[in-house]
C-alpha cells in the first residue's frame, strides 16, 4: 500500500471580482506519496499557487477536502491546525521580496522556532540556526548580515532554512528557482534534492519551467485555467503527453541542443477567462483537435487511462474507449 | 554580391558607472562585428553586461552615471560615435531598433496601440498620419492581430499580444539591425514559442540583421546563427552556433550547459558553477572567471586572457588553450 501523506479532494478557491467570480482552482484532486515530489506545473495564471496556498490553508478554500497525515484539515480547530501547520511548509519564488528587510538572517530564520515556542533558550535557539544555516550551505559569517546584502541564491537559502527550521514533512516550493540564474538554479535545485534526501521530505513543487519540473519531479501534474488537465509519473508524460495542452507545452519548450528536430503542437486564438468559465472543456478554444459537439458537452474529468496516467479530454477519453 | 562594410562593428567597447558604492565595470573590452542577415546570439547571466552593451550600440547608457569609451562604433558603415543628435535619431528606428527586457512598460498606456505603431511609422518614412495609420493595421496583422483592435489600448491585450505590438513597432521601419533584449522572458512558453517563430519569420521576409539577448540556450539553438557568451562584462566564447553548441571551449560556457536539466536525461546530475559572480565593482585580477573554474591555475589569475581565435570562426578567451595545445573539454561526459 502507498504510504500517502496528502490527499486533495473536490478542492476549489474561487475569489470574487467585480466581473464575477473567477475560478483560479477548479475541482483539484490528487494523492500525494511521502518522500515524492508532485510537480505542478501550467501557464501564468493557471491557479499553481492558489493551489499550494490552499492546500496549507494560508488562502481558505472555496470547498474540497484536504487530507494530510489521515486527518482532514478542515475539521482541525484552531489549535490542531497550529500543530499541523508545523509539518507543512512553504518558500517562495522570490527571496527579495519574501524576507523581511528589518530583520538579520538570524532573526529570520530563528523567528518561527521562536515563536512557536520549540526552543526558548536563546542560545540554543543560536545554536539551531547555525546548524540549519550549514544544512542549507550558508557560511556561518552571514548571521548577522541582512536579506538585502546577499545575492538571489543566498536569499533562497534563508528561504529554505527558515522552512527547514520547523523540522516539517511536506514543503510547498513556489516556484523557487524562477528568479535565480542558471548556475545558482542548478546549486539550489541539488540543495533541494540532498535535503530531500536527508530529511525524507515531500515536496510540491510549483513552476512553469518544464525541464525543471521534468528534472525534479515524481509525478507531474499539468495545470490549464484551475484545473488539471494531465498528471502522470515524469518519465510516462514527456515520453507519452496525451492531452492536447500538454502536448502543445511540451513542444514548445526550447532545447538547448543542436539539430533538436521539433514538432511543434501549434495552438491558435484566444485564452478563456477564468471568470465564470463555461461548462466546457476550458482548452477548447485554443484548441487544434477540438470538436464541439464532445469538447463542449461538459466539463471534462480527470480518467486513468493506463496505471497512474490521467487525462482530461474527452476526445482522447474516447478515442480510448472510456467514455461512450 | 558581398558588402564592403558589416551591419555592426564595434572595437573595444567600455562602459563604466560611476556610483556612489563605486565604480561598475559593467562592459569591459568588447569587440563585436555582425554580417548582414545574420543573428547574434548574446548570451550569460544577470549582470554579464548584456543590455549594456546593446544601449551603447544605439548610445542610450544613461550619463551620468554611465561613462562610454570605444575605438570603433559603426553601424552599417557609419560611424555613431560622433553622430549628432538629429542624426542618432534618424538612425535609431531607421537603421537599427530595439525590443527591450520588459515588453510591458514598453508601450504607452493612454495611446492605443493603433497610434504608438503609426507614430514611429510617421517620424521615420515621413507619411501622413491617415497613410501612417493604414500600414500600423497593416503591421499589426503581419504580427498576427487583426487589424480591427488597432483601436485597443496596451491593458485590452495579454502579454504576448503586447510583445507582439512591440515587435510591430520595431519593425515598422524595416530596421537594417534589430536588436531583441529578452523579448520572450516574460512569456509563458507556448506563446513564447509563437512570438519566437514570428520573429524568425519576419527576420527572413524582410532579410533583418538581429542581435538576440538571453540567458537561454534553448533560445540561442532555435533562432542564432552566431553565438557570444557573456561573462562579467566581456566576451569568453565566441562562434557560430554549431562551433559553440557543438564543440564548447570556454569553461563557463560549459558550466552553463551542465547547470540546465537535461530534458532526455531526466535523472542526470546537475553540475552548477560553483560560487558566484565577480562583484562589477571589484572585478578580480585575471580572468574574471577563474574564481569559480574546475580548471583554473594560478596563472589565471595573474593576466586577463585575450579572444584568440582556435579554429575557423570559433574564438575563446582563456589560457588553459594557451597553456596546453590538447586542453578540451568534453560536455557529452556529464
Ligand atoms: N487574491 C486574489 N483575488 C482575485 N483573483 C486572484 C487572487 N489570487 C489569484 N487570483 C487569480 O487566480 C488565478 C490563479 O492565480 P495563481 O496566482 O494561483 O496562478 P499561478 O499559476 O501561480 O500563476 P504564476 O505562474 O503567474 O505565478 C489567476 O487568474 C489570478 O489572477
Ligand atoms: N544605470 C546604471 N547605473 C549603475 N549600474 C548599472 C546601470 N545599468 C547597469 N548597471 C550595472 O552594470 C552591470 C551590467 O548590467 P546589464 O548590462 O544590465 O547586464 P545584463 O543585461 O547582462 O543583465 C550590472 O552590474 C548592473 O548592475
Ligand atoms: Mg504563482
Ligand atoms: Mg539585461
Amino acid at each position: 500500500m502507498a504510504d500517502n501523506i496528502l490527499e486533495v479532494r473536490h478542492l476549489k478557491k474561487y475569489f470574487k471580482t467585480s466581473r464575477g467570480m473567477l475560478h483560479a482552482v477548479d475541482d483539484i484532486n490528487f494523492t500525494l506519496e511521502r518522500k515524492k515530489t508532485l510537480g505542478l506545473v501550467g501557464e501564468s495564471g493557471c491557479g499553481k499557487s492558489t493551489t499550494g496556498r490552499a492546500i496549507l490553508r494560508l488562502l481558505e478554500p472555496t470547498s474540497g477536502e484536504i487530507i494530510f497525515e489521515g486527518k482532514d484539515l478542515n475539521k482541525l480547530s484552531k489549535t490542531q491546525m497550529r500543530h499541523m501547520r508545523k509539518d507543512m511548509q512553504i518558500i517562495f519564488q522570490d527571496p527579495f521580496s519574501s524576507l523581511d528587510p528589518k530583520k538579520t538572517v538570524s532573526q529570520i530564520i530563528a523567528e518561527p522556532i521562536k515563536e512557536n515556542k520549540i526552543i526558548t533558550d536563546k542560545l540554543l535557539r543560536e545554536e539551531r540556526v547555525l546548524e540549519l544555516m550549514e544544512t542549507v550551505g550558508l557560511a556561518e559569517r552571514y548571521i548577522n548580515t541582512y536579506p538585502h546584502e546577499l545575492d538571489g541564491g543566498r536569499r533562497q537559502r534563508i528561504g529554505i532554512a527558515r522552512a527547514l527550521a520547523m523540522e516539517p514533512k511536506l514543503i510547498v516550493c513556489d516556484e523557487p528557482v524562477s528568479a535565480l540564474d542558471v548556475s545558482i538554479q542548478a546549486q539550489i535545485l541539488n540543495l533541494l534534492k540532498d535535503l530531500q534526501e536527508k530529511l525524507g521530505l515531500t515536496y510540491i513543487f510549483i513552476t512553469h519551467d518544464l525541464s525543471v519540473v521534468n528534472h525534479f519531479s515524481d509525478d507531474i501534474a499539468v495545470m490549464y485555467l484551475g484545473q488539471i488537465v494531465e498528471k502522470a509519473p515524469a518519465e510516462e508524460l514527456f515520453d507519452n503527453p496525451i492531452h492536447p495542452y500538454t502536448q502543445a507545452l511540451l513542444s514548445a519548450i526550447p532545447i538547448p541542443e543542436l539539430g533538436h528536430q521539433r514538432q511543434r503542437v501549434a495552438l491558435r486564438g484566444e485564452i478563456t477567462s477564468p471568470i465564470e468559465p463555461p461548462e466546457e472543456c476550458r482548452f477548447a478554444k485554443r484548441c487544434l483537435m477540438c470538436n464541439p459537439e464532445i469538447c463542449k458537452a461538459s466539463v471534462p474529468v480527470l480518467m486513468e487511462v493506463s496505471p497512474s496516467h490521467f487525462v482530461a479530454c474527452p476526445l482522447k477519453q474516447k478515442e480510448m474507449g472510456l467514455l461512450k | 554580391m558581398a558588402e564592403e562594410h558589416d551591419i555592426l562593428n564595434i572595437e573595444d567597447l567600455k562602459v563604466r558607472f560611476e556610483t556612489e558604492d563605486g565604480t561598475v565595470y559593467a562592459v569591459n573590452g568588447v569587440n563585436l562585428r555582425l554580417g548582414y542577415h545574420k543573428t547574434l546570439g548574446l548570451v550569460g547571466e544577470t549582470g554579464a553586461g548584456k543590455t549594456t552593451t546593446a544601449l551603447a550600440m544605439l548610445r542610450l547608457v544613461p550619463d551620468p552615471p554611465g561613462v562610454v569609451e570605444c575605438k570603433r562604433l559603426e553601424i552599417d558603415g557609419q560611424d555613431v560615435r560622433g553622430m549628432s543628435i538629429t542624426k542618432l535619431e534618424q538612425v535609431r528606428g531607421k537603421d537599427i531598433s530595439m525590443i527591450f527586457q520588459d515588453p510591458m512598460t514598453a508601450l504607452n498606456p493612454v495611446f492605443t496601440v493603433g497610434q504608438q505603431i503609426a507614430e514611429s511609422i510617421e517620424i521615420h518614412e515621413h507619411l501622413g498620419k491617415a497613410e501612417a495609420l493604414e500600414k500600423a493595421g497593416d503591421m499589426l496583422e503581419m504580427v498576427g492581430i487583426p487589424r480591427a483592435r488597432a483601436n485597443e489600448y496596451p491593458h485590452q491585450f495579454s502579454g504576448g499580444m503586447k510583445q507582439r505590438v512591440v515587435i510591430a513597432i520595431a519593425l515598422a521601419c524595416n530596421p537594417k539591425l534589430l536588436i531583441a533584449d529578452e523579448p520572450t522572458t516574460a512569456l509563458d512558453v507556448t506563446i513564447q514559442a509563437q512570438v519566437l517563430e514570428l520573429m524568425n519569420e519576419l527576420k527572413e521576409k524582410y532579410d533583418t540583421s538581429m542581435i538576440m539577448i538571453t540567458h537561454d540556450l534553448g533560445i540561442v539553438a532555435e533562432v542564432c546563427d552566431e553565438v557570444a557568451v557573456m561573462y562579467a562584462g566581456r566576451i569568453v566564447e565566441q562562434g557560430s552556433l554549431e562551433e559553440v553548441f557543438g564543440k564548447t571551449m570556454h569553461p563557463y560556457t560549459e558550466g552553463l550547459f551542465n547547470s540546465l536539466p537535461n530534458i532526455k536525461n531526466r535523472t542526470a546530475k546537475l553540475k552548477p558553477i560553483h560560487g558566484l559572480m565577480p562583484d562589477p565593482t571589484k572585478l578580480p585580477e585575471g580572468c574574471p572567471f577563474a574564481p569559480r573554474c574546475n580548471y583554473a591555475t594560478e596563472d589565471c589569475r595573474k593576466a586577463v586572457p585575450e579572444l584568440h581565435r582556435a579554429s575557423g570562426t570559433h574564438m575563446v578567451a582563456c589560457s588553459a588553450y594557451e597553456r596546453d595545445k590538447n586542453f578540451m573539454i568534453d560536455r557529452r561526459k556529464r
